[in-house]
């Protein structure tokens, strides 16, 4: 990078103190990133794998009507992808923030400069975006290696899995600040992430599941964030739906950056 | 056998508050039991495979999540929790301090790991049962099945965890046995694969596992679910005397 770059940079960062926050976590990342990586391409490579191919042979010979003449793996792929933008959402914007958030953790150590509780947050949950984003490209980066998706309908589809992974992030940040026990966060994702994720129309349509079931399900931010990827990856999209699907996931993302405000504040402030 | 029960005493008055985990660990093969009956059964099908059309999808993989259920039951008892008191709390030096000895801290981990996956199998079968999954009396050969499975996994899990240096290496047991949980025939029967993947999956001891407790409850038993046992037999005892072997070097008293 040239020294004006470099200068130019520095006085951005300057002005905008949550990028500060960011630029800790990236440099921390920097340290990490290879296991990260490793796990962001593993995991799906053997979900679409397992279930995508192996399972898909099974459902595809049965020529079941529910899926509308969709190779399985065609309607499975989008679903992992939303559903492991959650999982990424969930892992990023829980414990790390926990563990900041706790006497000698990094978040007491920046409130003590003159950065304000909302820029740590802003800073953090710009760094939480970035692990969502990266590990949703890895993804489709699969998934078109399978030649599932083609790379424009692929690169549209990061919307939708940002969009996935910051209405999950952002809640969970508020809550996660104000915990004080690892065991609840364990806790939440065995009895409600786990759930969603079996749930939500990831491996198979929510039409199957019992009438009241069905309607808790499409209340689901996971059901949202699984039918807005899997129409923009298909490319059957529909007006409505679609923003209906949006509207959702921003609603409660900007719901959860409110709410993690002031539990910043409150947290951070004492 | 005064050694190891009394490390297995130690551990129930250690766990009697906690015993409520165990509904956790339950919880997630029923998800998926759920999961599978609502929603993935009606797009299988019909197994291919299976002889009687009977035979739901539902019907073939729950013994597969009850062979899970065993061992992951066993096996993360004895890797993240021993990794703890090995590692972290020290917990052995304090035993080794007494009359007990590095075999009896061994043993009785494993049996208490299995009296964990016993437990976890006995209620989550139960469910099994009471879903109307069940279809033959050799079904009751579940519980001494699942019991070996604990018993393999357990020890393999011992003789894993010396080898752990951080937490970070508990993602490369899982980059081994998230594989292993996928295409061990969990989901679906070995003839989906080619024949030199299906010689492969044959030797994973995921597959054995779940061939010992499938055959019996679907109502087949022939000579596979013999040699399933005994390969879980000397698998887990290998992997005991390995474990023995390496404790016996890590804990030096």
């Amino acid at each position: 990078m040239t020294t004006a770059a470099t200068a130019q940079l520095d006085t951005l960062v300057a002005r905008v103190p949550a990028l500060r926050e960011f630029g800790y976590w990236m440099r921390r990342y920097r340290r990490v990133w290879r296991g990260t990586v490793v796990m962001s391409v593993a995991n799906p490579l053997l979900f679409l794998a397992a279930m995508g191919a192996g399972l898909g042979k099974l459902v595809d010979a049965n020529h079941s009507g529910h899926l509308a003449g969709t190779p399985y793996l065609d309607f499975l792929a989008p679903g992992l992808l939303a559903a492991s933008a959650m999982q990424n959402g969930f892992i990023e914007g829980a414990f790390p923030v926990f563990q900041s958030s706790r006497s000698r953790g990094n978040y007491p150590a920046a409130a003590a400069t003159p950065m304000r509780p909302g820029d740590i947050l802003a800073g953090h949950l710009l760094f939480v975006a970035f692990r969502v984003l990266l590990s949703g490209v890895l993804f489709l980066a699969v998934v078109v290696a399978f030649g599932v998706v083609g790379p424009a309908r692929a690169a549209l589809a990061a919307v939708p899995v940002l969009l996935t992974g910051t209405a999950f992030a952002a809640p969970l940040m508020a809550w996660a600040v104000t915990v004080d026990r690892q065991s609840r966060l364990n806790g939440l994702y065995r009895f409600v992430v786990m759930p969603l994720y079996m749930f939500s129309g990831t491996f198979f349509p929510i039409g199957q599941l019992p009438h009241w079931l069905r309607a808790v399900a499409a209340c689901t931010p996971l059901y949202q964030g699984v039918a807005l990827t899997r129409a923009v990856a298909l490319g059957d999209a529909r007006p409505g739906a679609t923003a209906v699907h949006i509207g959702y996931l921003l609603a409660l993302t900007a719901a959860g950056v409110w709410a993690a405000r002031r539990a910043y504040v409150r947290r951070l402030n004492r | 056998m005064a050694g190891p029960a009394a490390l297995v005493e130690r551990n129930l008055v250690i766990y009697r508050h906690t015993w409520y985990l165990l509904l956790a660990e339950i919880f997630e093969p029923v998800l998926y039991l759920l999961s599978m009956g609502l929603g993935i059964g009606a797009l299988v099908g019909h197994v291919p495979g299976l002889g009687d059309p009977s035979v739901g999808y539902v019907d073939f993989v729950a013994p597969a999540l009850l062979a899970t259920a065993a061992m992951n039951g066993a096996m993360n008892e004895t890797t993240f929790n021993i990794y703890g008191k090995l590692r972290m709390l020290h917990t052995y030096d304090s035993i080794l301090a007494t009359p007990l000895r590095i075999r009896d801290v061994a043993l009785g981990e494993v049996a208490w790991a299995l009296l964990r996956g016993t437990a976890v199998t006995v209620v989550f079968g139960a469910g099994v049962a009471a879903f109307g999954l069940v279809h033959s009396l050799w079904a009751l050969l579940i519980l001494p099945g699942a019991l070996l499975i604990a018993f393999a996994f357990a020890a393999t899990g011992l003789a894993v965890v010396t080898y752990v240096r951080s937490w970070q290496d508990f993602q490369l047991i899982q980059l081994v046995m998230l594989p292993m949980f996928l295409f061990a025939t969990t989901f679906y029967p070995l003839g989906v694969y080619a024949r030199p993947v299906q010689i492969a999956v044959e030797c994973l001891p995921l597959y054995q596992s779940i061939e010992l407790i499938r055959e019996p409850s679907l109502g087949v038993m022939d000579a596979g679910v013999g040699f399933a046992a005994l390969y879980l037999l000397a698998f887990g005892s290998a992997a005991l005397v390995v474990a023995l072997r390496r404790l016996e070097r890590t804990l030096v008293p």
